[in-house]
């Protein structure tokens, strides 16, 4: 047995490694806690939304070891040992020495004006950079279908795709 | 969600032992369902046993088909190249279900033991008999647009909720379980029940039992098939009606005929009948109306999914045609052809 919270009825947290953003962090977790309430309650994490709570809406969409996730329906104990990058990590993956610049997905969002009032923006850009590590999608009709676990009340979905369209075109994600 | 207690097992054995007899207790792999249900209070598991760690990732040749781990994700199987070669009936019908977060998560054991998405089978301030026997079916008589029409009972009329299943019937998969008792092999067509008078199980694994891998078997149906999923929306949304169909051809004359319906019973709905009937026929539209007539003879509407029943038979005869036509439906382009 690898880990064992021990009796039943223990109130047992148990230690595990993350690598947040870049940075590694120690942490004692009760086991009931979702990757999602790790990230904005414990670590001031806010950036990650929670819209639904129930995979749902993709506003919570993190990258686990560059794979998106909903990170509400993922227990903070089971990815011990793994990668985690939140919207606030993502400029980090893309950073150049000696520059202060986006993620070139977040500036598209930006150049596209791809949003309206922002909640579901950094599942959508989570999830666009996700779809992007994958592949698999080229077309329009494939950028839509792959980036629909992602819910964008206000309707911003055409220049969504065009964000992304134009991110692809440019060589895709870092 | 309740307090549990959490234990994460390396080995099939450990994680055996770790369920035990336990009623209270569960396996949790990529969790998109279970911790749902948790939220929602109709799951409320005394121990959690995180079987992610154990080594059943693989997707490994066997016997000329293919072993599926039970830990492979929904994501890793559909675009597994030999998947997409030799079963893309397989991997088409995961890319019509869930959203791409989910299918990254989600694991294909999983999938098989997904619960169904009875609105009432979620509200637990509503009798339900497969949540708590005995209590009642709250979706007799009640909100029923989304239920059954073939295979119910009057104690429960939920559908099974899976896209990727309806596929493993079509192509006669074999579920592989370990247990307290040893390992066995469970043909697809027998590891998920009708409710009948106990529709709090859905499969007939045993208590204590895992899933350790899906077996596919060496026929693939690669050149004749479709998965055609309609539904509310044109993505990520729980099928109405749909339909696994492969064939095998010589000439315009059927030599082989897989015909499996989701989201119209409480598990992958294949008629063998139907495609017996098929066998030796012309692969004509007549035919195929002819086969869809069997599927849905003894077909029979709740007070308002009675609109399934024509939408079946049409989708059945659209999908043999696809298939017929080796012009399976697009998963990203939705326009049916």
């Amino acid at each position: 047995m690898l880990i064992d919270s021990g009796s039943p009825g223990g109130v047992g947290t148990i230690g595990i490694t993350l690598t947040i953003n870049g940075e590694r962090r120690e942490l004692q977790v009760a086991p009931w806690t979702t990757l999602l309430d790790l990230l904005r309650e414990r670590l001031d994490l806010t950036g990650t939304k929670k819209g639904c709570d129930h995979g749902q809406c993709g506003a919570c969409t993190v990258l686990v070891n560059g794979t998106r996730i909903n990170s509400c329906l993922t227990l903070a104990v089971m990815k011990d040992g793994a990668e985690i990058t939140t919207v606030e990590g993502l400029a980090g993956l893309a950073h150049r020495e000696g520059t202060n610049s986006l993620h070139p997905i977040q500036e598209a969002f930006v150049e596209h004006d791809a949003f309206q009032c922002g909640y579901c923006t950094p599942g959508q850009l989570c999830s666009s950079v996700g779809m992007m590590n994958e592949g698999h999608a080229k077309t329009r009709d494939e950028i839509r279908e792959a980036m629909s676990g992602n819910i964008c009340r206000c309707g911003a979905y055409t220049n969504i795709v065009d964000a992304i369209e134009d991110v692809m075109q440019q060589g895709g994600a870092r | 969600m309740n307090r549990f207690d959490y234990v994460r097992p390396s080995t099939v054995a450990e994680a055996v032992q770790a369920l035990g007899s336990d009623p209270a207790a569960r396996f949790i792999a990529g969790g998109t369902n279970l911790i749902d249900l948790m939220k929602y209070d109709v799951e409320r598991p005394g121990k959690l046993i995180d079987i992610t760690r154990l080594p059943l990732d693989k997707i490994e040749e066997r016997d000329g088909g293919l072993r599926i781990g039970a830990l492979v994700t929904n994501a890793a199987l559909a675009y597994d190249a030999r998947i997409r070669e030799r079963y893309p009936l397989l991997a088409d019908a995961i890319l019509a279900g869930a959203s791409a977060q989910l299918r990254n998560a989600a694991s294909t054991g999983g999938n098989l033991l997904q619960r169904t998405r009875c609105y009432y089978f979620y509200d637990t301030a509503t009798p339900c008999n497969k949540r708590e026997p005995g209590t009642g079916c709250s979706a007799i008589g009640g909100v029923d647009r989304i239920h059954a029409i073939l295979g119910t009972s009057e104690h429960c009329i939920a559908t099974h909720p899976s896209d990727m299943c309806v596929a493993l019937a079509a192509l006669e998969a074999t579920v592989r379980v370990s247990g307290p008792q040893g390992d066995r092999a469970i043909p697809f067509a027998e590891f998920h029940r009708l409710p009948g008078d106990d529709p709090a199980k859905d499969t007939n694994l045993a208590p204590g039992e895992i899933i350790v891998s899906v077996d596919l078997p060496a026929r693939g149906f690669a050149g004749h098939h479709t998965y055609l999923k309609l539904r509310d929306r044109l993505s990520y949304a729980f099928a109405l009606v749909s339909v696994a169909a492969a064939l095998e051809l010589d000439g315009r004359t059927i030599r082989t005929a897989r015909l499996a319906l989701g989201g119209v019973a409480h598990k992958p709905w294949r008629n063998t009948d139907a495609e017996a009937l098929l066998q030796g026929r012309p692969a004509t539209r007549e035919s195929f109306k002819a086969a869809a007539d069997l599927v849905l003879r003894e077909a029979k509407p709740q007070s308002t999914n009675g609109f399934k029943i024509e939408l079946a038979r049409r989708a059945i005869v659209r999908g043999l045609e696809q298939a017929a036509a080796g012009t399976p439906q697009s998963q990203s382009d939705k326009r049916i052809q």
